[in-house]
């Protein structure tokens, strides 16, 4: 009782090639920068467009088998969609909204609509079965879209960006309104999305797809610990770098890396030359200074202050160095030392302070 | 931002002159109108028959307009077809063409003795100087309008929402019938609205192609233009009776068809 997933769908030129299960009760989430393929994978999911090779099955059944020239239309398809900006028709009501795909699969008016409005009962906008969805406040769009994904009884849910769409208000009290709705089904739950605060808050399992592949599976938990790509690193806001391992001194090494080297510990379980390696490091253990910084710290890189982003009462500076490396400071430090963007800086960080982890 | 919205003097100056320059002969109409015998002078010149007409054919030519002019303007603004932006000016030719023009190539293309009137004739239909082909000198010339409104209708229509019903399970069919049909139903109905407003007052190509035959092919304009010579007066009572028609139209169909 599981979705299985193994395809390379394509649209267009592009091509995206992804494999990944997700079991019933568990919420997946895809999680990409926009053109990654995910809008793409969607629609295979939803049987618009059979994949190019591959498999989809869902509780055993199969969805998809490219090689046995097996699709399933869309209609026949017990899959729901929340979509990106959530898309209602706007010429119809609410209530006909959700009844939508119920008459689009050859169900009576009446019965359809019975339908329809037990659901919005249920979710608890029946009051406004009849408004039309430009009338219809952000949540309670939110859950007339949801009814419409639900009201043929899927058994695999997909919502597409369900919040990207909303305001930082609105998008905290949906949030909560989506993972309770998301818990109440006993369906496969997959969440596309490319904000990972919306992955990381709401799913249960991270699929990471960059340039149309997987680099990525893990809970959030295991993708703040461990990154395994450049992008995932930054969705936790880590350092991240990756190249040849190199024997130092004893007990020291570093990284090659395709724009710089990195100083790092030597890791006991790695053998020199390992091609891959990957070393991360939190932003809060770069410390800057304006001239070259004379002390412990192994890794010493002068470059210019790219970009400083600031968030609260700190400040996160990015210094083009080889390899670029982003520093965590408090918003006091950055006036004390004048850092403004195009600035001369030293970037320092201890060995020990980076994370290495195994290709 | 308020900014004060003062109009400027010579754009007011011209604006009124404008103004009066429509306003004026509709209003020297109303004043030269032999009203006190109005009634007898519209039964004698044939106006209603000619009014009842004119009602027929144009209507006939905006629905025929929209029903062909709506699949035109998909394949301009969805297909692939190469040679579309050829299409396009070859459709919209007409909307610039001396209607008489039109009228002259519909005799050469469906006439007695044009390239394709010779079928019909086989068949035994003919159009020139008949009825039908009143409606078919008017679709002629009153359907870039129709295309063009589509046309519109469906560049700016989000089909996201067609491929989320799709999604939905919903068929081609019916994707087009709940989901992109209503959605175009302003533009539609603002095109439909343009093309009878022009198919009432067709006359060069219906003239051309249908003649004057009262009764029969003589529809409100053509009337004015005949009784014109014999009876001013009536060919003004006329003409008030088709401003009235078009004003009527586009009042009533404004308020339902613009707005969704």
């Amino acid at each position: 009782m599981s979705l299985s997933v193994d395809v390379r769908a394509r649209r267009g030129s592009f091509a995206v090639e992804a494999a990944f299960d997700a079991e019933p009760g568990e919420t997946v989430a895809l999680l990409g920068p926009n053109g990654a393929g995910k809008s793409t994978l969607i629609a295979t999911l939803a049987g618009i467009e059979g994949p190019e090779r591959g498999r989809v099955t869902l509780d055993g059944e199969v969805l998809d088998d490219a090689a046995a020239e097996v699709h399933m239309p869309a209609e026949r398809r017990p899959v729901g969609v929340v979509f990106q900006d959530l898309l209602l028709f706007p010429h119809l009501s609410a209530l006909e909204n959700v009844a939508f795909p119920l008459r689009a699969r050859g169900m009576a008016h009446g019965e359809a609509r019975r339908h329809a409005a037990a659901l919005l009962e249920r979710l608890g906008v029946s009051e406004r079965a009849e408004a039309r969805p430009r009338d219809l406040s952000g949540g309670e769009a939110q859950r007339v879209a949801l009814a419409r994904a639900l009201v043929h009884e899927p058994r695999l849910l997909l919502l597409d960006e369900p919040l990207s769409s909303l305001d930082v208000r609105t998008r905290a009290r949906t949030r909560a309104l989506v993972r309770r709705e998301l818990a109440a089904f006993s369906g496969v739950r997959l969440l596309v999305t490319h904000d990972p605060v919306e992955a990381m808050s709401l799913a249960d399992r991270m699929v990471l797809i960059e340039d149309g592949r997987v680099t990525q599976i893990g809970t959030p938990g295991e993708v703040r610990e461990a990154p395994r790509t450049h992008y995932a690193a930054e969705l936790v806001g880590l350092n991240f770098f990756t190249g040849r391992l190199e024997r130092l001194e004893e007990g020291a090494g570093r990284i090659v890396t395709a724009d710089g080297e990195v100083v790092v510990a030597w890791p006991e379980e790695l053998e020199a030359g390992t091609e891959g390696v990957i070393g991360l490091l939190p932003p809060a253990d770069v410390a800057l200074h304006v001239v070259r910084p004379e002390g412990s710290a192994r890794n010493v890189l002068r470059g210019h202050v790219a970009v400083v982003s600031v968030e609260g009462e700190r400040a996160r500076v990015r210094v083009d160095s080889s390899p670029p490396v982003v520093a965590e400071i408090t918003l006091g430090s950055v006036s004390r030392l004048g850092l403004a963007e195009g600035a001369e800086v030293w970037a320092s960080f201890k060995a020990v302070e980076v994370q290495v982890l195994p290709p | 931002m308020a900014v004060p919205r003062r109009t400027p003097l010579p754009v007011a100056v011209l604006a009124a002159i404008g103004a009066a320059f429509v306003a004026l002969p509709l209003m020297a109409l109303v004043v030269r109108a032999p009203w006190s015998t109005a009634g007898h002078e519209l039964s004698s010149s044939g106006a209603w028959t000619a009014l009842r007409l004119s009602i027929v054919v144009s209507a006939c030519a905006a629905g025929l307009a929209v029903t062909f002019g709506l699949p035109l303007a998909w394949v301009l603004a969805r297909s692939e077809l190469p040679g579309r932006a050829v299409l396009r000016a070859l459709v919209l030719l007409p909307l610039v063409l001396p209607p008489v023009v039109g009228g002259i190539g519909l005799l050469a293309a469906l006439g007695r003795n044009g390239i394709a009137g010779r079928l019909l004739s086989a068949v035994g239909i003919q159009l020139p100087f008949t009825a039908a082909g009143a409606v078919v000198a008017t679709t002629f010339v009153s359907m870039p309008l129709a295309v063009l409104a589509a046309e519109a209708g469906l560049r700016s229509l989000d089909v996201r929402l067609e491929h989320a019903a799709a999604a939905m399970g919903a068929s081609r069919w019916y994707v087009f019938r709940r989901v992109t049909l209503p959605m175009l139903r302003p533009q539609l109905g603002a095109g439909l609205v343009l093309v009878w407003a022009r198919a009432l007052g067709e006359f060069g190509a219906t003239i051309t192609f249908a003649g004057n035959l009262a009764g029969r092919t003589q529809t409100l304009p053509l009337a004015v233009y005949q009784t014109r010579v014999t009876d001013p007066g009536g060919a003004v009572l006329i003409s008030l009776l088709l401003v009235a028609l078009s004003l009527i139209v586009l009042v009533a169909l404004r308020e339902r068809l613009f707005t969704r």
